[in-house]
């Protein structure tokens, strides 16, 4: 049915002409995504905000529900052990992930593919399995760096895991299973400044440091902007880690300690799915901000303007 | 080989090695820890040295214990991983693929909107969908099924997108219309022209969705109430409460304890450590999919 249409268009030739033979059969092929894009990105969000805006009787309400679980005493610690736990795990990840990338360029190169993997494979270990790992092995008790959690003066794992200690502990855990896969893609930042630049500059005298802070890191800055955005989307929506540590503590940890958590406790303990919602649009919205000032400021993703 | 000119100073050799040891031994020590955890027995995890090699019979025994628990639970969960991670992988090569084909080679009205809704949401962290996708499950009464988790993970915007570079920056749109004008039909371009030449990103596709919903915790954790319906990473979950090594009073009736949740870990995620294992180039292309057509 569209093969004589093809032809037809296609004898025309010209850049456009070539790819646009057909209208109708582009929709055919992204039909079975968009489907699901509807079924399972847009209307699950439509009815998030609706359930946000109404209460158990489907009566409107506005914004009660969002100015109902503001107020909740659990809801501004949540957000502020988030908040704590972002400045210190996008700290130490722009720093370490950034000096590390620079000096696996700077030096062994072939030794550097060897150490990228090593560093990239707890990634395998990612959610349940790195936060169990880290829970047996900061055990002072058991932990091969016993002597110097003890040196910190904490002798049981219930010191280790103190409230206070939790946005360290989860950067630890973040780091080990996520560092690798963004010092590869630093890497590969890095890899794409013409050799020529860097040998321009090391002619005119520059020194390592100099090259590094005056032309490597501007080159990649869109780069680190990347991953500090998408850390702090996905630093927002921790559930795994807290979830399972609160398991541990003895009762120590809220099962609230971060939105999501609440957000789940709202809708699974409280079995009041409005005020989950109200708090699940919260995280969406943050999320995505976050996207949107990748998509649109970062000029990372080609969006195809033809 | 990139050789610098200027000798450079020991001092600087010796940051170099001192920083890369560091680094080295963060990320690989709990990983050797773990393996020989699985080797020994509690008694000897606490007392001996962090280091030292057990015997195999402990490895056995931890076995012995964890398969114990709830009557072969650990099997049953690696079953539902394995059936919901692979049902979705089979759903999104079959839609992923032909929509990132589609953005990259058709023009259709709303092309362009699609692709830049697809990468708002890929960038967004799958953890921020969970409760809005559970809440519409269950106004639907889907939750509690093993849909209401196959389904969300066999939605993958990145999957999209993945094929959407492949296809626009290695297949010239000239090659399809020149099976056009052969007489080709759309369907007969997209599955004689396109399909053999998509095999690498078929791969990549496969690897990053199969290696996110493997590991993914939050989502069955939220929709599955059963345990007998828990994928892997939900199953750690349950046994890390039941373990009387955390759990005083709820930890009676196990032997869960240090070698039998290390070897649960390392069972768990063996899948995925052996995909990583064999497909080094393509995570490292997949990773940069977005600097390939700055």
């Amino acid at each position: 049915m569209t093969t004589h249409l093809a032809t037809e268009r296609s004898g025309r030739r010209g850049g456009r002409s070539a790819r646009n033979p057909v209208g109708r059969a582009g929709y055919v092929f992204v039909s079975g995504y968009v489907l699901f894009l509807l079924a399972f990105g847009v209307l699950p969000t439509g009815y998030a905000v609706w359930l946000a805006l109404s209460n158990s009787r489907n009566q409107l309400v506005g914004i009660g529900n969002f100015t109902r679980t503001f107020t909740d005493y659990r809801f501004g610690p949540a957000f502020l052990h988030i908040g704590l736990y972002l400045v210190i795990w996008l700290a130490s990840l722009m720093i370490l992930v950034v000096l590390l990338s620079l000096m696996l360029h700077g030096r062994m190169r072939r030794a550097s593919t060897t150490l990228r993997f090593l560093f990239y494979l707890p990634g395998a270990l990612a959610g349940v399995a790195s936060v169990l790992l880290f829970l047996i092995l900061l055990d002072p008790a058991a932990s091969p760096v016993g002597w110097l959690l003890k040196g910190f003066g904490w002798n049981t794992l219930a010191q280790v895991n103190a409230p206070g200690h939790l946005p360290v502990l989860f950067t630890v855990i973040a780091f080990w299973t996520g560092a690798g896969g963004w010092i590869v893609v630093m890497y590969g930042a890095l890899n794409s400044i013409p050799d020529e630049v860097l040998e321009a500059a090391r002619i005119d005298g520059a020194s390592t440091l100099q090259i590094a802070l005056r032309i490597q890191i501007p080159m990649i800055t869109k780069w680190i902007a990347y991953m500090l955005i998408l850390a702090f989307a996905a630093g927002t929506q921790l559930f795994v880690e807290p979830q399972l540590v609160s398991l541990a503590s003895w009762g120590m940890i809220p099962d609230s300690w971060s939105p999501n958590q609440l957000s789940y406790q709202y809708a699974f303990q409280a079995g009041d799915f409005n005020g989950a919602a109200a708090l699940s649009v919260d995280l969406l919205v943050l999320g995505l901000a976050c996207a949107a000032l990748v998509v649109f400021r970062t000029g990372l993703f080609d969006r195809d303007e033809r | 080989m990139h050789r610098t000119r200027r000798p450079r100073s020991l001092a600087a050799r010796l940051a170099w090695l001192i920083v890369m040891t560091l680094a080295v031994l963060f990320f690989c020590v709990p990983v050797v820890w773990l393996l020989l955890a699985t080797t020994k027995t509690d008694g000897q995890i606490v007392r001996d040295n962090p280091f030292s090699f057990g015997s195999l019979t402990s490895i056995a025994d931890a076995w012995h214990h964890l398969y114990a628990f709830q009557e072969g639970a650990i099997l049953t969960w690696l079953k539902n991983s394995a059936l919901y991670t692979f049902g979705a992988l089979a759903i999104t090569l079959v839609t992923s693929i032909p929509a990132g084909y589609a953005l990259a080679l058709t023009q259709f009205i709303g092309r362009r909107m699609l692709l830049t809704i697809t990468m708002l949401v890929m960038l967004m962290p799958t953890a921020a969908m969970v409760l809005p996708l559970y809440l519409g499950m269950n106004a639907v009464h889907l939750d509690g099924t093993i849909w209401s988790v196959i389904l969300p993970f066999s939605f993958f915007p990145f999957g999209v997108y993945l094929t959407y570079i492949y296809f626009s920056s290695n297949v010239p749109a000239d090659l399809l219309s020149a099976a056009r004008i052969d007489g080709c039909s759309e369907w007969q371009v997209f599955r004689l022209v396109a399909m053999p030449l998509a095999k690498p990103v078929i791969a990549l596709v496969g690897f990053f969705n199969f290696v996110g919903n493997w590991n993914n915790f939050f989502l069955p954790f939220v929709m599955l109430p059963d345990s007998s319906q828990y994928p892997a990473q939900v199953g750690l979950n349950n046994l890390l409460a039941a373990s009387p090594l955390f759990n005083t009073s709820s930890g009676t009736g196990n032997q869960i304890m240090r070698p039998e949740l290390a070897l649960a870990t390392l069972v768990t995620i063996v899948p995925v450590l052996i995909v990583f294992l064999f497909s080094q180039r393509a995570l490292v292309a997949g990773m940069l999919a977005g600097a390939t057509k700055e």
